[in-house]
């Protein structure tokens, strides 16, 4: 078996050595240990994994949902096979999609493909990249059709969306500011796409550039506030514990649960610790909205909120809302319990949740569904409870916002 | 006709805790480890969450995390002169199917033998005299000792994060804790649990009339712990759905909250559930194990060879996969000849109710192995010159539920239903309480397991046949016991309390306890065990048999803490000696 597996592997090497046109043909023969190394490390940083990759078995060969507030999105194939992945592309035509978001074709790509934050990536980064990707199996998938909206399904509406929204431009470092404060934020808003997640929309699913890292809501979770904010943010969290989080998918504030937990599973825990303390300190370094008033429920004592929270609850998060270190998060002064938009806060009551594994955090203690259980006045009552128990404040949770999720879970989780 | 499969290095047999930890032990050696398991996958936010896992009707009274007696049961007699008919449905003891085994619904009772139980026969000659052991009794020497399982049981101990307290360091008895506990290098990884009010009561009472009672070690957790692994378990919210239940709260120990998250990421290791095996397939010649045949839900044999086979199932099926696949000489009671099948024992078990006017007990908030014990009557720890019978057991007051269906306390002579009884239950469901004697058994020439004459099993194997019942010594070692716990019921000045002896035949029916012992044992000699010191079985080196089938008899304890430290034990040997050298660990 294995020596057939080799006969294979040689008549590969042959083929990509004498046969037909080669991608890349300025590299061919040279050195390329450092470039691939340095590539695939991007490529983690990236979490390029998550969104072009749908089977396991099959790495990076695309196909995976994207539901976005236009319709539906299926990722492609990204090893190097040439008739359904990217084989057939030149450094240059890789270059090209990952600043200016134009595909070889000359197609506008769309921004579910985030070329607004990877444009700021370094010329020889994105090439480390392409090096990278041309040394996987390539996989023959061909691509699912997109499901957009109309005028979106029109890839030339895009020009006009890039032109309003879109100014490529590779990250200038800032003097006034330390090496690795500069590595942070290179590695936030170019490589790490924070922001697709954590900065808020406007309605045509662009970046709002004054609020940016200040939480945004996607695929009906809240991915939370990731500025120094003391309330809504990380400003609690020390660049030790942000670096942990990261690393781990735990710290003593949270566990990274739903898509953030495959964002540590594919990207950040693969990430060097020195990359991640950096992010640490450039997001630390983010300024919240302070002087912001915080919000309050109207009904702050919550008697059917605290029962259901005591009966529900307490066994895990404890009755003091402390949670137990690294294992169940604590909710007091949890700033996802918080958030100004509450939907992460409902869904995982409707739909549990389970933690990053990691090597150093294996156990994936995981919160059960409590959508057969709860009503929606139980729901909004225990969520008002705990955002607004221990020291937390939090505008009211209604029954309608609980219903109108839960209906919409129901319509589209499989 | 089975289908072939490419060999592996080392294939368990049955996946519950033994499994599990050899398994992280020998796929850490670099080993290729395959478990088979005929039951499901099983995890704890999928099959035991908070939001349903605390449902008797489901679970114990439908039995649904237990063996189902129409895939494997067992033929049952008090003796050889009665005919041996089928258990159709489970009651003295609660195996269990599927991932983590009978781990997973344990109540997490913890407890070491003491270094005596381990030389049962030797100590007891030595102490009382030839004597001491009557005719019939064969109680065996284990062949290892207590002070070289000691790094075992430390092992085991952290990677459950017991919840205790230390009563013997080095040598230096330790306040507060088992006085009579053989040394151990160290104390527990957690302290004990917050104890109730009951128990505490007890040991009031205990203290009063001269004993030395402490809190119970318990496998739930008393404060959050992550263990060597790096496996974490979250802390025991007392909420009394232990035994009989999977934890919802990760703070039970068992092979999914200590070992499993860190096992099933590993690259060489592979599960297979719905995978029973029927057979140990071997050579005879080269005296090896050479591969098990296993049958999936689907009907499809297979052929499944393994350089190592390690049974790692509950005691009954080790038993009599062993006796299906005519490995080793079965056990003959009417000769004393032969090793399989010998020396199946149990516990013995009574309890005194006591009942209260003005103390509320709280029964409701309860652990598995929130308890407060004394010690005094197990084992060798008292003299039993002139009682007529070796052995004992501890006597606890566990606090382990307050279940609504199972759990309705009434005094004696309270009507069965009706009226009466609601009351009686209403008026007494606070304010009582039940102390437990949990007694050894020793082994008899009599009480054995063998294959079953009439009975066959689905895959067209004879049933197993068990034969047991008690004998005089377990009577007189047990109401020895229950009349030590009556006198501590006293002194608690109780409204009422009522003794209730094991009395007459074992009976199969109503639950007692699951500590099933013994049918492969280990030993020194293979003429009279089926293992030696290792696990290791005398008659084809490289099979291993893991678990209480191994135990020579049964002490006054729960078994668990000892399977673990055995298990460890038998890992360390197989990869420090056996890996190197393949072949016997001990020469006969």
């Amino acid at each position: 078996m294995r020596v057939a597996l080799r006969g294979v592997m040689v008549l590969a090497i042959q083929l990509t050595a004498f046969g037909g046109p080669v991608a890349a043909p300025a590299s061919a023969g040279e050195q390329s240990f450092e470039l691939v190394q340095r590539g695939k490390a991007l490529v983690d940083a990236g979490d390029c994994m998550a969104c072009h990759t749908q089977d396991q078995n099959k790495p990076f060969a695309g196909g995976r949902r994207i539901e976005t507030p236009f319709g539906t999105l299926y990722s492609p194939n990204i090893t190097p096979d040439r008739e359904t992945g990217i084989g057939a592309w030149s450094d240059e035509d890789f270059y090209r999609a990952m600043h200016q978001g134009i595909g070889p074709d000359g197609a506008r790509l769309y921004p579910a493909f985030p070329y607004p934050y990877f444009t700021k990536m370094k010329h020889d980064d994105v090439l480390a990249i392409h090096a990278y990707l041309s040394t996987l199996q390539p996989i023959s998938n061909p691509r699912s059709n997109n499901q957009l909206q109309w005028p979106l399904n029109h890839r030339v509406f895009m020009r006009g969306w890039d032109m309003l929204f879109f100014k490529p431009g590779t990250f200038a470092p800032r003097t006034d500011k330390s090496a690795e404060w500069n590595r942070g934020a290179y590695l936030v808003e170019g490589p790490g796409h924070c922001g697709a997640c954590h900065t808020p929309k406007n309605f045509l699913g662009a970046d709002k550039a004054s609020e940016a890292l200040d939480g945004g809501k996607l695929q009906n979770w809240y991915a939370p506030n990731i500025t120094n904010d003391q309330h809504l943010g990380v400003g609690s969290w020390t660049a030790d514990e942000i670096t942990e989080y990261l690393k781990t998918g735990r710290n003593v504030h949270s566990g990274a649960a739903a898509l953030m937990s495959e964002v540590v599973r594919d990207s950040t825990s693969k990430m060097s610790d020195s990359d991640l303390h950096a992010m640490a300190i450039y997001l630390k370094d983010i300024n919240g909205k302070s002087g912001t008033p915080l919000p309050k429920a109207d009904q702050p004592a919550n008697d059917s909120g605290r029962t259901i929270y005591a009966d529900s609850c307490s066994a895990c998060h404890r009755s003091n809302g402390s949670g137990v270190s690294h294992m169940f998060p604590p909710l007091a002064k949890n700033a996802n319990v918080q958030s100004s938009d509450p939907t992460t806060v409902i869904r995982v009551i409707l739909q549990g949740a389970r933690t990053a594994v990691t090597d150093s955090r294996p156990t994936a203690s995981s919160m059960p569904s409590y959508d057969w259980k709860l009503s929606d006045n139980d729901v909004a009552a225990v969520a008002t409870y705990v955002r607004n128990a221990w020291g937390n404040t939090a505008a009211n949770v209604t029954a309608n916002e609980v219903k109108s999720l839960r209906q919409h879970l129901e319509a589209t989780t499989p | 006709m089975a289908r072939k499969l490419p060999s592996v290095d080392v294939v368990l047999v049955g996946f519950g805790w033994t499994a599990s930890m050899l398994a992280q032990e020998l796929t850490d050696s670099g080993l290729k480890v395959l478990a088979l398991e005929r039951g499901t996958w099983r995890d704890t936010p999928t099959d035991f969450a908070v939001t349903f896992v605390q449902d008797e009707l489901r679970y114990y009274y439908r039995k649904a995390l237990f063996q189902e007696p129409a895939q494997e049961t067992l033929t049952f007699r008090n003796s050889a002169s009665e005919r041996a008919l089928p258990m159709r449905e489970l009651g003295s003891f609660l195996p269990a199917s599927g991932v983590g085994g009978a781990g997973v619904h344990w109540n997490g009772q913890y407890w070491r033998f003491l270094p005596s139980d381990f030389m049962a026969q030797s100590h007891n000659v030595e102490r009382y005299g030839a004597g001491a052991i009557p005719d019939g009794m064969t109680v065996q020497d284990w062949g290892v000792t207590y002070d070289e399982l000691e790094p075992y049981y430390d092992k085991f101990e952290r990677l459950c994060g017991i919840s205790g307290k230390a009563g013997n360091i080095k040598g230096s008895i330790q306040n507060g804790g088992n006085p009579f506990e053989g040394a151990r290098a160290r104390d527990y990884p957690n302290p004990p649990m917050q104890m109730t009010y009951g128990p505490t009561l007890f040991a009031e009472a205990a203290r009063q009339i001269g004993h030395k009672p402490f809190a119970c070690a318990s496998a739930n957790m008393s404060q959050p712990y992550t263990n060597p692994l790096g496996v974490t378990l979250g802390q025991c919210s007392y909420c009394g759905f232990c035994e009989k239940y999977g934890c919802g709260n990760y703070s039970k120990a068992s092979p999914q909250t200590t070992i499993l998250p860190v096992l099933m990421r590993k690259p060489n290791f592979e599960l297979r559930t719905g995978s029973e095996v029927i057979r140990i397939n071997h050579d005879k010649n080269s005296k090896r194990a050479t591969s098990v045949t296993y049958v999936t839900e689907q009907g499809e044999e297979f052929e499944q060879p393994a350089e190592i086979v390690v049974m790692s199932a509950f005691i009954l099926h080790n038993a009599h996969l062993l006796l299906t696949s005519g490995i080793g000489t079965p056990y003959d009671p009417q000769t004393g000849q032969g090793v399989i099948g010998k020396n199946y024992a149990y516990q013995i078990v009574s309890s005194v109710d006591v009942f209260f006017d003005d103390k509320i007990i709280n029964p409701f908030i309860g652990a598995g192995a929130l308890g407060m014990a004394i010690d005094e009557f197990n084992g060798d720890n008292f003299d039993h010159t002139g009682l007529g019978f070796i052995g004992g057991g501890y006597i606890a007051l566990w606090n382990t539920n307050g279940r609504p269906i199972e759990t309705h306390p009434v005094p004696e002579g309270t009507p069965k239903w009706g009226g009466k009884f609601k009351k009686a239950v209403a008026e007494n469901y606070l304010k009582s309480a039940t102390i437990a004697t949990h007694g050894s058994v020793m082994s008899h020439r009599g009480n054995h397991l063998d294959l079953d004459p009439t009975y066959r099993d689905i895959h067209g194997r004879p049933l197993m046949r068990m034969t047991f019942d008690y004998t005089d010594n377990e009577h007189k070692m047990s109401d020895y016991l229950t009349d030590r716990a009556t006198e501590i019921a006293k002194a608690m000045k109780p409204r009422e309390f009522h003794a209730k002896k094991r009395e007459g035949h074992y009976s199969i029916v109503p639950y007692q306890t699951t500590h099933n012992t013994g049918g492969a044992i280990m030993g020194s000699d293979p003429k009279s065990s089926a293992l030696n010191r290792y696990l290791q079985s005398w008659d084809l080196h490289n099979l291993f048999v893991m678990g209480a089938s191994a135990f020579p008899q049964n002490p006054g304890y729960n078994p668990t803490g000892t399977i673990g430290a055995l298990t460890y034990w038998a890992a360390d040997a197989i990869k420090n000696q056996y890996l190197k050298n393949p072949g016997p660990l001990v020469q006969a």
